[in-house]
């Protein structure tokens, strides 16, 4: 069996499944814990709490008028990485066929050169963000092994894959084969990892902003 | 005709002019991505030459290779591979049969021991002896004891080459290709389903006009054919580059020739020169055809999924068991791990 044969077939097969088992592990461990119940008077009561969840899940997407000037460009550079990521992912013909195939739904590909260059852009926003994060002593200090890895594993699909249509690097067959193992070493670090935001970010930001609220905090 | 001639002199005898010939040596060189400047040389190397004895054997195959090289389109070349060598035993198009056939291949193995070019077509099934046989005798016991005496194999076709149809899962007869029997002897892999005849012609002719056999790929295949993806020489390419793909085989796309590979090609996975050489008297290729490349010079592509199924997507199956398999054990483990932090909890508040 070839690397690509291998990548396709049981490589596939174990990640999705090992993603599949982490994230419904990762979840139900977090929602089935013992939540203890909060038996002071809310201070707002009513829907308020529940608003001001979904309020702090908003708020959050861009950072505080006290914090701009310092995380302005960071946090555009993010956006650039996660949209980057959505239209990549979303938008490429070759990838449509992928998710038509596992899933059986499909929708029109974004133009192929709008999806190249946006890979582009999407891998130099996230050497920005990496340069910066090691450049920045607060980050730096912050960081640890997850961060690095969990950057490298998001990027490393992106530019094997750019590589794979430009045909750059190595024989077709070995580039795509790289392709398809990077991502599926993103899905089975993604559940044990820090990727594990994309499913926990809404709930968890929604939960501060419920038991602020409730407190009659501002969040 | 004997073997004791010089070829120039066998394709005197047979009539073939000087023209002739160096119009067949040019067309090998260029074919072979030689200088022109070699052909006049090679001419004159090959004019030299004895004419190799060719042991051919066939195993698990279909005919598809005897029938493209003697179909070939080159009518020329057609002549001249028979001119060119001499062809000793090929149980389908020679005369003799029955031992009389067997006694000629044991005569050629004996007077030509150590200097016969042995071509082989067609996979070896070790399941069972019984699965071929010839006058009682295996199919991997002929391969082994012609090997012995041979200066070179060449395999033709994706069956000698890497097993083939025959060896495709569950590989019923236990077919092997000939490099799994064959360790100590050079082998030339010439794949393809079925291969092109230029490419044994023009490994017959560096043989005898270098007298090695031409570098050889990581698979044994000749790189001057086997060098490039039919993707890299495709006229499709372009459309390719451009995002421009076919949906369906009679769509707006497919009309205007764009790229298959949306429609299942493995022209980017399939080393092999369909693109440059072209079947059907050069006429076209399956993808100018208006069909995708199925990879058919590639070891295992019986096994790779279908032919219609685009490079990107998975070649596993049993999707429903496994991830069926995987939510249970992830809804387990969360619920586990949940429960098991509970009841610490609960004794760390009871031991307070």
């Amino acid at each position: 069996m070839e690397l690509l044969d291998f990548a396709r077939g049981p490589g596939m097969q174990w990640s999705i499944g090992i993603f599949v088992a982490g994230v419904l592990w990762r979840v139900l461990g977090i929602l089935l814990l013992h939540h203890r119940r909060d038996l002071s008077e809310p201070r707002v009561g009513g829907a308020a709490p529940l608003l001001g969840g979904a309020q702090k899940v908003v708020r959050r997407l861009w950072p505080r008028k006290e914090f701009k000037e310092r995380n302005l460009l960071p946090t555009a550079l993010a956006y650039i990485v996660h949209i980057g990521l959505a239209i990549v992912v979303f938008g490429g013909s070759f990838h449509l066929l992928f998710i038509k195939n596992l899933f059986g739904i499909s929708w029109p590909a974004l133009p192929s050169a709008f999806v190249y260059f946006t890979g582009a852009a999407t891998v130099a926003a996230g050497i920005a963000l990496l340069a910066r994060r090691i450049i920045d002593p607060v980050t730096r200090l912050l960081s640890n092994f997850d961060d690095y890895f969990s950057w490298f594993v998001t990027l490393a699909p992106v530019v094997t894959g750019l590589m794979a249509v430009a045909h750059f690097g190595a024989r077709y067959e070995t580039v795509l084969a790289l392709h398809i193992l990077s991502f599926e070493l993103l899905l089975v670090w993604f559940p044990f990892g820090k990727l594990m935001h994309a499913f926990l970010w809404v709930p968890s930001k929604a939960r501060t902003g419920y038991v602020f609220t409730r407190k009659g905090a501002t969040s | 005709m004997p073997s004791e001639l010089t070829l120039g002199e066998s394709l005197a005898a047979r009539g073939v002019s000087r023209r002739a010939f160096l119009k067949f040596c040019a067309s090998i060189a260029s074919a072979m991505a030689l200088p022109p400047s070699v052909a006049p040389a090679m001419a004159e190397a090959m004019a030299k030459a004895k004419r190799p004895s060719v042991i051919y054997l066939s195993f698990q195959e279909c005919t598809g290779c005897l029938e493209s090289l003697t179909r070939a389109h080159q009518a020329s070349l057609e002549t001249l591979i028979f001119d060119l060598v001499s062809l000793e035993y090929q149980h389908t198009i020679m005369a003799p049969s029955g031992e009389a056939a067997e006694r000629s291949l044991h005569q050629a193995i004996e007077e030509n021991r150590g200097k016969y070019v042995l071509i082989v077509d067609g996979a070896i099934p070790l399941g069972d002896p019984g699965y071929g046989t010839v006058a009682g005798q295996s199919f991997a016991d002929i391969m082994t004891e012609t090997a012995k005496g041979a200066a070179a194999i060449l395999a033709v076709g994706t069956c000698a080459s890497f097993g083939g149809l025959p060896k495709a899962d569950p590989n019923p007869t236990g077919a092997v290709p000939v490099s799994h029997i064959v360790k100590d002897k050079p082998i030339v892999n010439i794949p393809g389903c079925p291969p092109i005849a230029v490419v044994m012609t023009s490994v017959v002719a560096h043989f005898l006009t270098f007298g090695k056999l031409p570098d050889l790929d990581h698979l044994n295949r000749p790189k001057a054919f086997f060098g490039d993806t039919i993707h890299d020489r495709c006229y499709r390419r372009p459309f390719y580059d451009q995002g421009k793909f076919a949906k369906t085989f009679d769509d707006a796309g497919a009309r205007q020739g764009w790229c298959l590979y949306e429609l299942g090609c493995k022209g980017p996975v399939t080393y092999n020169a369909c693109a440059t050489v072209k079947w059907n008297g050069g006429v076209s290729f399956p993808i100018e055809s208006g069909h995708g490349c199925i990879g058919c010079s590639e070891p295992d592509f019986w096994d790779r999924g279908s032919f219609y199924q685009p490079l990107p997507m998975s070649l596993w199956t049993n999707r429903g068991k496994t991830l069926a398999a995987a939510a249970a054990a992830g809804a387990a483990i969360g619920a586990g791990a949940a429960i098991a932090s509970r009841m610490r909890q609960r004794k760390l508040v009871e031991e307070k």
